[in-house]
């Protein structure tokens, strides 16, 4: 593909036209970014009626404190759990998706429809699904399942219904991804005497790496960041804190114990693990050949 | 080594369209037989079918004797390249090479031999450690001779392997491949489009049109005795020349205005029937003399090719080429007066084409 290059005669047209989103930038992400900047200098007094500079003082503490760094590992595990088994679902879904014959159509839309359901609205399913001893699929793994108690499968399940939306994400680029390898490249691997595994595995997935690593990056963006919904639907970040995110953290320390300061600390940390992301994903789509 | 057998072989596509419709053919072993035709004929769909990649509606294919129509792309023993070589874009020249032996379970010092040999042999032993998109478009597709040759099969397949290079690549590929084939012995199928690479790598010619073979032969038999005038037609550049005419008892073919031309023995009909004459522009030269053979026309123009030229000419909007190597006052508007032997005048039913005598 070819960018094509247009050329403006004035130098106010282009800025007028770019405008809106620059204004919608600066409201929606600007501003609050260094809104959360400042506060987390600040340090509200018991009553929240006045603050005082601290400088790094709420980072510090941040880090102090054994529950974050608990956090940050939670976080951690949820988000590569949810990457790779969108990733694992979605490329599988995929693969057959691309060897289907008669009714490939039917099978892909319905594979795309649950992207169109809400995270939230996916955490509530879920949640009714591993209802203990009521939820058909609780019911189906026994008595042993309590995730109102028991911590990791609170976790587990909130991966789930996290992966639940992406699974259809990622099954739409890899479809797309395999369905771009030219068909006369398989036929010559088939001539090769390569079996249906070895093609996918020797050929398919070395030509469709490049999209699996963006679609990684997207997928830990999304884990780190939108899940919010899932887990305040379903766990609301407990039992103890099993499930609970960086971004679940700050809503709780922001928004329930109203320590606005530590809330603005934990949203500045959340940023610059974003904009790390956001860094390597633009440095891999500079690098579009890889192999 | 293998020869191959198609009988009665018919290709419909699922939307009903009948790519291949009905094809009977013979392939010697060790043959290099050439399918030319012009584009949508089938060639590739009939490569297919003998590679396994596609399966015939009807009929049966036998390689080596062996009938393989149960059999996959694999456990046929073919090679084939394809148009666009689809060389791994992810592997090293040498894994591209090893991918089929490894596949097949050889065991690596083989491997190592075998690419090693097929490298050497294609001039590609310095480029092993590169990938397809670090090589020029003819390296590519040598890599893409070296996987097919590699794993000594029992049939080439070759998609219209040389469509992808610029003329002089390709004449230069079209020799290396012929000479590649004798010396390793191994029955080829060659597919292509364009003429003259059939006519000059061919032992076995064979013309396909719309889904059927309009002719099988040596490749100078089909140029010279054409079964039908698609073939006439198809073969040779530029084009044989046709000529509505009535075919005379005396064996005269009449072309009214243009003059008349003997077309030997086998023209004579016992009554005068229409005819359509096919001269190759070769074998056209200047009338010497006034004898009875000879068109009379007009020059039109002149396309000079160095070596030979090519003489347009014209009368009454019937417009001939002229091949010739002498050069002569061909200026436009001159008249000029055309003789061919009689021999070298073909002649085809305007009703279907078939040739006559
Ligand atoms: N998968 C398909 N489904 C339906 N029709 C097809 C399919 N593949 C090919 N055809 C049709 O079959 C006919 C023969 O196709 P084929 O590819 O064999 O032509 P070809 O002789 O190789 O032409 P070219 O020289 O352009 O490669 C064409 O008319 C084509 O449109
Ligand atoms: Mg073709």
């Amino acid at each position: 593909m070819q960018a094509k290059r247009v050329v403006f005669p004035h130098r106010l047209l282009p800025a007028l036209l770019v405008a809106p989103q620059l204004a919608v930038t600066a409201v929606f992400f600007l501003w609050p970014a260094a809104e959360a900047l400042w506060q987390s200098t600040l340090r509200e007094d018991a009553f929240g009626l006045k603050s005082t500079f601290v400088g790094l003082a709420n980072f510090r503490d941040l880090f102090a404190d054994p529950d974050y760094l608990v956090v940050i590992g939670t976080t951690l595990v949820f988000s590569f759990a949810v990457a790779g088994l969108s990733l694992a679902l979605g490329l599988a879904a995929a693969a057959l998706a691309d060897r289907a014959r008669k009714g490939a159509l039917l099978y892909q839309t319905l594979f795309v429809w649950p992207y169109a359901v809400a995270p939230a609205v996916a955490g509530v399913i879920f949640l009714y699904l591993f209802e203990p001893s009521l939820g058909p699929l609780a019911r189906a793994v026994g008595p042993a399942w309590n995730h109102k108690l028991i911590g990791w499968q609170a976790l587990s399940m909130v991966v789930m219904a996290a992966s639940w939306k992406q699974v259809a994400y990622d099954f739409l680029f890899f479809l797309a991804a395999l369905q771009s390898i030219p068909r006369s490249l398989m036929e010559a691997a088939e001539i090769d005497a390569a079996g249906p595994f070895r093609r996918f595995f020797t050929v398919s997935l070395p030509l469709i790496a490049p999209t699996g690593f963006f679609l990684l990056v997207v997928n830990l963006i999304y884990a780190f960041f939108e899940t919010f919904g899932v887990i305040h639907a379903t766990t609301l970040g407990g039992p103890g804190l099993s499930t609970t995110t960086m971004v679940f953290r700050v809503f709780r320390d922001g928004f329930i114990d109203q320590r606005l300061g530590a809330s603005a600390a934990e949203s500045v940390v959340l940023l610059l693990v974003v904009a790390a992301l956001t860094v390597v994903q633009f440095r891999f789509v500079e690098r579009k050949v890889h192999y | 080594m293998a020869g191959v057998t198609l009988r009665g072989v018919k290709k419909r596509y699922p939307g009903g369209f009948e790519a291949i419709k009905g094809i009977d053919l013979d392939v010697p072993d060790g043959d290099l037989c050439v399918f030319v035709g012009p584009s949508g004929c089938g060639k590739s769909t009939l490569l297919r079918i003998v590679a396994g990649l596609e399966t015939a509606s009807e009929g049966t294919v036998a390689i080596g004797g062996r009938d393989v129509g149960a059999l996959g792309p694999a456990e046929r023993d073919v090679a084939m390249v394809f148009q666009n070589y689809a060389l791994y874009p992810h592997m090293s020249v040498f894994d591209n090479m090893a991918y089929g032996l490894r596949n097949r379970g050889a065991a690596r010092p083989e491997i190592e031999a075998r690419v090693a040999e097929a490298a050497a042999m294609l001039d590609l032993s310095a480029l092993l450690a590169r990938k397809p998109r670090e090589l020029s478009g003819g390296q590519r597709q040598r890599v893409a001779m070296g996987r097919a040759i590699v794993r000594k099969p029992a049939l080439f397949l070759f998609d219209e392997p040389l469509s992808n290079l610029d003329a002089k690549l390709r004449a230069r590929m079209r020799v290396e491949i012929r000479a590649l084939q004798r010396r390793l012995g191994t029955t080829a199928i060659h597919v292509t489009h364009d003429q003259l690479e059939a006519m000059t790598m061919a032992d076995t010619l064979v013309v396909l049109n719309a889904g059927r073979v309009e002719q099988v032969g040596k490749p100078a038999d089909v140029y010279a005795r054409p079964a039908n005038r698609f073939v006439a037609g198809f073969l040779g550049s530029p084009e044989m020349n046709f000529l509505d005419g009535e075919a005379g008892p005396d064996g005269r073919i009449d072309f009214g205005a243009l003059g008349s031309l003997s077309a030997g023995a086998g023209a004579r009909a016992p009554v005068s029937r229409k005819v359509v004459a096919g001269i190759r522009p070769e074998n056209l030269a200047p009338a010497e003399g006034d004898g009875p053979d000879r068109l009379s026309l007009t020059v039109d123009f002149v396309e000079e090719l160095g070596a030979a030229r090519l003489v347009y000419a014209s009368r009454e909007g019937r417009r001939v080429v002229v091949h010739t190597a002498a050069h002569g006052g061909w200026a436009p508007g001159a008249p000029l007066a055309l003789t061919a032997a009689a021999g070298d005048v073909r002649l085809f039913d305007p009703q279907g084409g078939a040739a006559l005598g």
